[in-house]
């Protein structure tokens, strides 16, 4: 029994049931803000609307995996910039850069699809590099650089498409050729799993796209460089005082989270089924603006996030069957009100915790100090500290203990 | 001392002046006069959404949060007032008046509605102190689906345009109206081409509100809580109350100009102002959050922004052979300059200190 205690109450204060429970509140509360929309809009379809959205998704979930896949990368961009304390609002248009040159590999060069998701990569990583540059060596806020570069990449793809229009687009229809037409060594390898969900947009790109979010959490969590990001994150001048080169680590860190922009739109389009429409490029991609909410509902963990997407695409999908009575744009609400309320994510955390252990549930600071509430048999034990040693070993000083001291 | 400063400060203007009129004159050569009404009218016509948004975002900064969602509000503004003006879209024959006191019903409408959002805003950043950021996005991506929603709600399934009322002949004060309907003087042509009620009240709003920001106790108190709101509570000012008008102000001012956008830009609304939000958060930077160079900025934006459409037209552009579609690259331009202006100002930026900080008074 004391040892199942013992498994709680750790798991209590790792934090961890913290944050999901947070992010479950979130999703709750968004959930029902797009409930009440309905509501208010057309109370006599209301429910069943609603209902598709929350149970669509088991009928097309070959359609939730296809929608995973770009948002998955846009998401660990999001987040993995987040973890150095940036805020990657860019992916829209490191997305959009991604999307130019990987159809021009395809399109005009005619290159296999591992070059050309090579190209989405690089292309991405460039567009993320001057919002890092800027923020490293000119203290100009990343947020602001990454909507006008957002803004640019998007006059930019509809130039340079323009350009190799001759080659690239299908007068007719106004959109960019098919690969299976033009250039079928660029599409992705399909594995069968087409077949397996029984959706002809899927491929290996679900694959690639889980694989760079393992990647990315290795990154993180098992290697020097991805502490030295965290680092900085958490604290730029401790960082930069402990002798992590900050500046360095900062236009890495989004040249990374371009990267995986940039990948999101190859493994979008090259699979081939769906095609970049010019009339559609007077606006920036959702998908780019979306990797946030997937990101912040993970508290950025690549692992997570993976979860994070899952949901976000399923509520997606569910939500295209709701134009009989509604928008699909409900969803979007949905959206938009679980980010709303992930930017003050942290209220919801200490309200948590402090009813996890034991306090009033929604007390606030200035009624009582929350630690009088505690009960007592809740209190997590007091152990002891690590080195603490019984007292009389504590009079023989190792030698270690003698060089720490001088 | 202070006469040299001021001397050499009217004289940098005057520099200035003549060399953006001496630009404008090369650059108009050759020219047809229709041409040149066009372009410099709808400079003016595009200007005013710039300029009040911007003014309005720069409220905002000046009060210590930053109002991201300027794009969001202005698309709110635009649908309920376009919802309002949809109403009048078959009133074919009504009196100046009467038209008149529609469009500014519908301002007003724009102005409550934009103000109205930005609570949204001004709660979660002031009272939650949450990230203004996440916010302003969380804003953005809303309006845009609730515009959808409502217009389908009410229009019926798949009718996102909302059709508003002929602009050129029911909104504007048209020739016509004032009884001068084949003048060729041009004065009358340049100022009668899109004569709306929105532009006069943007340029009465904008030095209202540049007089209140710089010579009442009440902008000298917003202007106290994003330089250093510690200081201004130490000395009594309501942090808290006087962020929220500055974010209400903002977003009043957004409302206001998601309309002025749609009236020049549109004969329908619909779900978006073609980032004009964001491209009036680039102006307030380039103007370096100061009235007069928002005012220049918004001008200079919108001139590109037309000569983006016109450009064929110019006849000294004309010539120049670039290949592709050169309108891309002109809508690139205002982005690109803020860009360099940014990279290269930014140790002189005239940023207020505290924006985008929650106030926190522990932090005393």
């Amino acid at each position: 029994m004391n040892k199942k205690h013992d498994v709680l109450t750790r798991l209590r204060d790792s934090g961890k049931v913290n944050s999901i429970l947070s992010s479950v509140l979130a999703i709750l509360i968004g959930l029902l803000v797009g409930y009440l929309v309905l509501l208010i809009l057309k109370p006599r379809y209301s429910l069943i609307g609603f209902g598709r959205i929350l149970t669509g998704g088991f009928k097309t979930f070959g359609d939730v995996l296809w929608k995973m896949t770009p948002l998955l990368m846009t998401g660990l961009s999001v987040g993995f910039a987040y973890k150095t304390g940036l805020f990657n609002i860019g992916a829209p248009g490191q997305f959009l850069m991604g999307t130019t040159f990987a159809l021009i590999a395809a399109l005009v060069l005619k290159w296999p699809w591992y070059l050309c998701l090579l190209v989405a990569l690089l292309a991405g990583a460039f567009w993320g590099f001057f919002p890092g540059l800027f923020k490293a060596f000119f203290n100009v806020n990343e947020v602001i650089t990454s909507i006008l570069l957002n803004w640019i990449a998007l006059f930019l793809q509809n130039y340079i498409i323009n350009l190799f229009a001759g080659t690239m687009v299908n007068s007719y229809t106004n959109m960019t050729n098919a690969l299976a037409l033009v250039n079928p060594s660029a599409e992705l390898p399909k594995l069968g799993i087409d077949k397996l969900f029984n959706n002809n947009n899927l491929s290996m790109g679900i694959l690639i796209a889980i694989a760079f979010a393992i990647l990315a959490w290795f990154i993180l969590n098992k290697t020097t460089f991805g502490f030295e990001l965290k680092a900085c994150g958490a604290n730029k001048n401790a960082a930069t005082y402990a002798g992590i080169n900050a500046k360095r680590n900062i236009v890495l860190s989004m040249v990374i989270a371009g990267a995986f922009a940039g990948i999101a739109a190859g493994l979008y389009y090259l699979t081939g089924t769906v095609q970049l429409s010019l009339g559609e490029t007077s606006a920036l991609p959702a998908v780019g603006f979306n990797g946030i909410p997937v990101a912040l509902l993970a508290y950025c963990d690549p692992i997570g996030i993976i979860f994070a997407t899952f949901f976000i695409a399923f509520i997606q999908s569910g939500g295209e069957t709701l134009d009989i009575y509604y928008s699909s744009q409900s969803v979007t609400v949905i959206i938009s009100a679980i980010i709303y309320l992930s930017a003050f994510a942290l209220i919801f955390k200490s309200t948590i915790a402090r009813w996890l252990h034991g306090g009033p549930f929604l007390s606030t600071r200035k009624k009582k100090d929350a630690t009088k509430d505690v009960k007592p048999d809740t209190v997590p034990p007091l152990e002891a500290p690590k080195d603490a040693r019984p007292l009389d070993e504590a009079s023989v000083e190792t030698s270690e203990e003698k060089e720490a001291r001088s | 001392m202070t006469m040299n400063k001021t001397l050499k400060k009217a004289l940098t203007y005057a520099l200035w002046v003549i060399i953006i009129v001496a630009a404008i004159v090369l650059l108009l050569q050759g020219t047809s006069q229709t041409n040149v009404i066009n372009l410099f009218s709808n400079t003016l016509v595009f200007a005013i959404p710039l300029l009040l948004v911007a003014m309005g975002g720069c409220t905002s900064e000046h009060s210590g949060i930053i109002n991201l969602a300027l794009e969001g509000i202005m698309i709110f503004g635009a649908l309920t007032s376009s919802l309002f003006l949809h109403a009048f879209v078959n009133a074919t024959s009504a009196s100046l008046f009467t038209r008149q006191s529609v469009v500014l019903a519908a301002i007003l409408i724009a102005i409550i509605s934009g103000a109205l959002m930005s609570l949204l805003l001004a709660f979660a950043s002031v009272n939650l102190k949450a990230d203004q950021t996440i916010t302003g996005t969380a804003i953005n991506m809303f309006t845009p689906a609730l515009f959808t929603l409502v217009a389908w709600a009410i229009l019926g399934q798949g009718q996102t345009l909302i059709k508003l009322p002929n602009v050129a002949n029911w909104i504007c004060v048209s020739l016509a109206d004032v009884g001068a309907a084949d003048t060729t003087n041009v004065l009358l042509l340049l100022l009668f081409r899109k004569n709306m009620l929105t532009t006069w009240i943007a340029i009465i709003l904008f030095i209202l509100l540049t007089f209140v920001l710089y010579k009442t106790k009440f902008g000298l108190h917003l202007r106290a809580c994003g330089e250093n709101p510690q200081a201004a509570d130490s000395v009594g000012i309501n942090v808290a109350k006087t962020r929220y008008a500055g974010v209400l102000i903002s977003g009043a001012l957004a409302g206001l100009g998601g309309l002025a956008f749609t009236l020049a830009a549109k004969t329908s609304a619909d779900t978006s102002v073609s980032g004009y939000g964001f491209l009036a958060l680039a102006v307030m930077i380039f103007g370096n959050w100061k009235p007069l160079r928002i005012l220049a900025g918004s001008f200079f934006f919108s001139f590109l922004r037309c000569l983006s459409t016109m450009h064929d037209s110019i006849a000294v552009l004309a010539k120049i052979n670039i290949p592709g579609k050169v309108d891309y690259l002109y809508k690139m331009v205002p982005y690109l300059v803020t860009l360099l202006v940014l990279v290269f100002t930014s140790k002189h930026s005239q940023a207020p200190k505290a924006e985008g900080i929650p106030y926190d008074k522990g932090g005393r």
